[in-house]
């Protein structure tokens, strides 16, 4: 069996949510805002969805593309928000100039659907993550299953999404596993989890199966 | 009192054990509340359940109150409705005095902690005399529409601070200072939401002369225009052309004009019809909210303009589905067609109710989804996890 030299520490994580007081409260006002508000806050609203997201609520894939569904009634430019991967965008810039395109690309030739009042507005937030050792560590694979099949589910976001998306103290799991344990295969698996439209507790069963199998195959 | 190991029973698994890690970062750290009272509901209801939890994970934690004569209380309640956006008249000398009166207490009371959590307005201005430590203003309350005028005095304090806290994302007013979101929670062992036996159901709906003998609509909340009473009536009368239910109303009225008058016209109506019933309940009414609350069939929370109102999630922890206007904090709480409804209007009030009552096993499905939902989201070790974050972001 394979044993790292260095142990993964597994963390949870708890969003601290700050309020930027920049509100949209209709969809030109979207496009301006969507060109001004901080990286930070463009993270929360596409990447942090992950993290608010269950799976009994109907998912829009980023809060924008919630706001226009259920605020504004705009299904089109609902489903045009909706189906963005964030992953696909090397920088949060990038995928801010896509998010504007999409919305301007909406909106040319058209009328914006009317104003919402300010309580239905969209209110331009971002957040501070603080990292939660769980004091659970793993130097083999075996170790890792047990402990990712019982961290909180927090954890799953810390060390699959904040870590690939952000600068983070703890450890991206692919990484951990590529690094330490010399498993470029499994490693890249984990890196290809779509958590679009999914909730955490399933994301972490398919990786708990990537494990299993890996396991099976005695490359464990 | 309840203890940390107590939620287990009721938070999700796992839920004690990441606060007992998230508190071991902020260990021995001198954590202080001040409030304007210990009494009621809300801020001073879910500090009486955390700070002796906060003790017991190792936290020094105090809290402390203000306190005054009659026109330092005269003021502060004034200042509060007219922040929260209602037009009143403040005088300079009322406030100068209300000033005055926190640079006394001040004094007297022991203001010294790694970090100060000041709620709401009445303690505001304690803030001018800070000397160490972080100082952030809590407010519970709605300040997005206050009274230019008075928002501009008030901001002269708020700006003092380190940092603010509100209930939702849009409640905030304009500050210069980093404002976190740190939603309102429910204690589940609190008289108003711990389980009640079948006896004690019965005792209280007797003694309130509830009988269970039809389906049951309430609604709980002051009798203000703001939770439209009247447009709750007007919903029940056209789902009464259908079912065979009654409608509770229940509330109270704190002696405001506007309110009696309200609470005169409902009673009038509940005179011409006996299945209309409306309580008049003192604020501290808590096991009769919940029995209120326990033995409905579904919940209504029908305002058009309120703060955060914990009413939904006290309800649907109790199993209910809610029907709730979309205003303020209701639409962040029910979940449209998993918990709930949220509804514009009288109309669509009456068409939800039906709704459910034709389709019966939504009932107890949406009751169960509400309790889950609330049991992630809304229970008081949530706000306990948002709280040690806030802490440990703060201080570190």
């Amino acid at each position: 069996m394979r044993q790292a030299a260095k142990p993964f520490t597994f963390s949870g994580c708890v969003e601290l949510r700050q309020t930027l007081d920049v509100h949209a409260l209709d969809e030109r006002e979207l496009l301006h805002r969507l060109g001004e508000a901080p990286a930070e806050s463009i993270f929360f609203h596409t990447f942090g969805y992950f993290l608010r997201h269950r799976a009994f609520t109907t998912a829009y894939g980023n809060d924008f593309a919630r706001w226009a569904a259920l605020e504004i009634g705009d299904r089109a430019l609902a489903e045009r928000l909706a189906v963005v991967d964030p992953f696909a965008f090397p920088t949060l810039e990038g995928l801010r100039e896509h998010l504007v395109t999409i919305v301007q690309d909406h909106l040319r030739g058209r009328e914006a659907e009317g104003r919402v009042e300010f309580d239905r507005g969209f209110h331009f937030q971002r957040s501070h993550i603080v990292e939660v050792p769980l004091g659970l560590a793993a130097t083999t694979l075996v170790e890792f299953r047990a402990g990712l099949s019982n961290v909180d589910e927090s954890a799953i976001y810390l060390h699959t999404i904040e870590t690939r998306a952000r600068e983070r103290r703890a450890e991206g799991f692919a990484e951990w596993l590529r690094d330490a344990l010399d498993l470029p295969a499994l490693a890249e698996r984990f890196e290809r989890v779509d958590p679009y439209l999914t909730t955490l507790e399933r994301v972490r069963a398919r990786l708990l199966g990537f494990i299993d199998e890996t396991l099976e195959e005695g490359r464990g | 009192m309840s203890r940390i190991d107590d939620y287990r029973r009721v938070a999700r698994p796992g839920t004690v054990d990441f606060i007992l890690k998230l508190a071991e970062q902020v260990k021995g750290r001198r954590f202080l509340h001040v409030t304007g009272g210990r009494l009621g509901g809300g801020a001073a209801e879910t500090l009486r359940a955390t700070v002796p939890i906060l003790n017991e994970l190792g936290i020094d934690a105090r809290w402390e109150i203000t306190g005054g004569d009659s026109a330092y209380y005269a003021t502060a309640r004034t200042l509060q409705a007219a922040l929260e956006g209602a037009e009143r008249v403040l005088s300079e000398e009322g406030l100068a005095r209300w000033v005055d009166m926190n640079g006394l207490n001040a004094k007297k009371l022991d203001l010294d902690a790694d970090l100060t959590l000041v709620h709401d307005s009445q303690p505001a201005s304690l803030v001018s005399a800070r000397s160490g430590g972080r100082w952030v203003w809590r407010c519970h309350f709605d300040c997005s529409s206050a009274q230019a005028g008075t928002w501009t005095f008030f901001r002269t304090f708020a700006g003092q601070y380190d940092a603010a806290v509100f209930s939702l994302p849009g409640f905030e007013g304009r500050l210069g200072i980093p404002m976190y979101v740190v939603p309102p929670s429910i204690d589940p062992f609190s008289e108003r939401n711990r389980d009640l036996t079948p006896r004690e159901m019965t005792e209280i709906l007797g003694a309130l002369r509830i009988a269970r003998d039809k389906p049951l609509l309430v609604q709980v909340g002051p009798f203000a225009r703001a939770n439209d009473p009247l447009g709750v009536v007007n919903a029940y009368r056209l789902v009464k052309k259908h079912h065979d239910v009654r409608l509770v109303l229940a509330g109270t009225a704190d002696g405001e004009p506007e309110r009696l008058e309200l609470l005169s016209q409902l009673l009038e109506v509940a005179h011409e019809d006996p299945d209309v019933v409306v309580l008049e309940l003192p604020a501290e009414a808590h096991r009769q909210v919940n029995a209120l609350q326990r033995a409905a069939t579904i919940v209504l929370q029908k305002s058009v303009r309120t703060g955060f109102d914990l009413g939904p999630a006290e309800a649907m922890w109790k199993g209910k589905p809610v029907i709730g206007g979309y205003a303020g904090g209701l639409a962040q709480q029910i979940i449209a067609n998993v918990t709930g409804y949220t509804v514009y209007s009288v109309e669509g009030a009456a068409f939800r109710i039906r709704h459910l009552l034709n389709n019966p096993e939504l009932i107890p499905r949406m009751g169960a989804a509400g309790r889950e939902h609330v049991r992630r989201s809304f229970l008081i070790t949530r706000e306990l996890v948002d709280d040690l974050a806030l802490v440990i972001h703060l201080t570190r």
